[in-house]
């Protein structure tokens, strides 16, 4: 493979999350290198996803810190996060069903948007410029992931494994430097997990986005993943390569719901 | 042929009107999903901080020009609505970001109470009237065309004029601007609006900014028809029937719905009213409401719900 891990760009460290008395995370610490494909996988209500919106600032941790390309982060929020490089995808779709495609993927880049309301409003020089370079840029998006036919489209109409490409659409817009993805897969037919995984890859390989990624299905982790974190009960129970984690007793029996 | 050219256009005219107020709800909805109960009071507020200040501040700097007053008047209302905004945001919003419809739509109840309540304890509860030189005296126009020609309401006509400009801003905003997009955003989806770096907060004050502006024009508009009084708050209760008619999310749909319900009224109380009774004005918009909520509850244009089950 062409690209090339590097540093450490987040680091998590001891992270506790608890919604009044269920402990959701309890003292999780891992960190994540600039380029990889990072899982994290678990049984059902591991903590997975409270650990994705722990990093997206949906989730203050009552302890803990967020180190990002070494700055420190007590208190994220999701606007922070954004800013910072991080965009993320949803277990539930969550795009702007009222809109169609090309106006979903633009609200990505809204972040990048320089001119002010003003310009805006009377699609003055500089604001009509920056709207077709943003637009331009869209499309690329649209093209990369092979969705030029449902352009105009209004999201709510697509089916659901179109949506999901649109939600990653969205994210991608944003040029993130690092994608969440959280069960970018679930709910997929065969063919359509094989795209997704496609999309991936290439988003990693051609971007050297680094990638974060909570899903179910054991195979698909396995294959594309570079390291993956383990979470059962809101602990962490392996981190490390793939088969390393495959082999790990305690991670079998998380799984298998058996004590050997 | 002519009187009933009158009717239409009065209604078209007074349609206008409605459409305005209509159009406070629906903004906010769209932005926020709130259906925001506190916008008649907001109107109220609105006409009561302009109907003051366009004595106190001539009277504080001694102008004498009305057209001065009524500017400076108009601004400084419009400042006051930019407060509120803001306040509603901070003290209010900011704390359920999240939650319920319900909850919400609760919140937007007492922020009504508050209005009202702050709004005639500061500006007293008495009847004022505002003056902005509204055109008063009606005028024949066509009178070639047709036999004792059409007579035209020019105070009416001057205010569907302004609403119209307004409204069509408004649209313009919501549909070409990057703001508007943003805007749009947040309505569909909190969560991921903010996760794509949309400031929640910023995109609230500016709702509720515009909303409070649309209010400020609808209540110096209908001050200066029916005097700024307490049931200037109910004036709002008329924009319910044109938004189920025209859909909670869209602006096209509160101009055309205000339009039907104005004609609709005018035409009912002149032709129906002899048969069945006068007063069909009153509870026309109601009853089309109604039947609108039977058939096609989503308005005309409105997005469909549709479940996925």
């Amino acid at each position: 493979m062409s690209r090339q891990i590097g540093e450490v760009i987040l680091d998590l460290k001891n992270v506790s999350l608890s919604f009044g008395g269920v402990k959701a995370l309890t003292d999780i610490s891992f960190d994540v290198r600039e380029h990889e494909i990072r899982a994290i996988i678990g049984p059902n209500g591991a903590g997975k996803s409270s650990m994705l919106n722990v990093i997206n600032g949906v989730y203050r941790p009552q302890q803990g810190e967020i180190v990002l390309r070494g700055q420190h982060f007590s208190k994220m929020n999701p606007y922070k996060a954004a800013k910072a490089g991080i965009s993320r995808t949803f277990q539930n779709i969550a795009l702007f069903k009222g809109m169609n495609v090309i106006d979903n993927l633009m609200t990505g880049r809204n972040l990048k948007i320089r001119s002010n309301l003003i310009q805006q409003a009377f699609w003055w020089g500089p604001a009509r410029r920056e709207e077709l370079a943003h637009r331009a840029k869209v499309e690329e998006v649209i093209d990369f992931l092979e969705i030029q036919h449902i352009r105009k489209t209004p999201v709510g109409r697509l089916p659901y494994g179109l949506q999901k490409r649109v939600d990653l659409g969205r994210a991608l817009a944003m040029e993130p430097s690092i994608l969440l993805l959280d069960e970018p897969m679930a709910g997929m037919n065969v063919e359509e997990k094989q795209d997704m995984c496609r999309f991936i890859l290439d988003v990693n390989d051609q971007f050297g986005t680094t990638i974060v990624l909570i899903e179910h299905d054991m195979a698909v982790v396995m294959d594309i993943s570079d390291r993956v974190v383990v979470l059962d009960y809101g602990k962490k129970i392996g981190d490390g390569a793939p088969d390393a984690v495959r082999a790990n007793p305690e991670v079998i029996s998380a799984y298998l719901g058996a004590s050997h | 042929m002519g009187f009933f050219l009158e009717t239409l256009i009065g209604g078209l005219m007074a349609g206008m009107l409605y459409s305005l107020v209509a159009l406070g709800f629906v903004l906010i909805f769209k932005a926020s999903g709130v259906f925001n109960f506190a916008q008649g009071a907001m109107v109220l507020f609105a006409a009561l901080a302009m109907a003051r200040f366009a004595v106190w501040i001539p009277a504080w700097l001694g102008l004498d020009s009305p057209f001065l007053a009524n500017t400076i008047a108009f601004l400084a209302a419009g400042a006051l609505m930019f407060v509120v905004a803001w306040l509603v945001e901070r003290l209010v919003l900011r704390h359920l970001v999240n939650q319920e419809g319900a909850t919400l739509l609760m919140a937007t109840l007492g922020i009504a109470y508050v209005l009202e309540g702050v709004g005639t304890s500061i500006f007293g509860s008495d009847v004022y009237k505002i003056d902005i030189g509204m055109p008063k005296d009606p005028v024949m126009i066509l009178e070639g065309s047709f036999e004792g020609g059409l007579l035209i309401n020019k105070e009416d006509f001057v205010a569907a004029l302004i609403a119209a400009v307004l409204v069509a801003l408004l649209a313009l905003f919501f549909q070409k601007t990057v703001t508007g997009r943003a805007l749009r955003a947040v309505a569909d989806d909190h969560q991921a609006a903010q996760s794509i770096g949309i400031p929640l907060n910023r995109i609230w004050v500016i709702v509720w900014c515009v909303a409070g502006v649309v209010a400020l024009v609808a209540g110096v508009i209908w001050g200066s028809k029916l005097g700024v009084q307490f049931s200037l708050a109910t004036v709002a209760l008329r924009g319910l029937p044109v938004v189920i008619l025209g859909g909670l999310t869209s602006i096209p749909g509160a101009i055309i719905g205000g339009l039907i319900i104005g004609v609709g009224e005018k035409l009912s109380e002149v032709y129906l009213g002899p048969m069945i009774g006068g007063g069909i004005e009153i509870w026309f918009a109601y009853q089309l409401a109604l039947v609108f909520l039977l058939f096609r509850p989503q308005g005309l244009f409105g997005e469909k719900i549709i479940d996925r089950v």
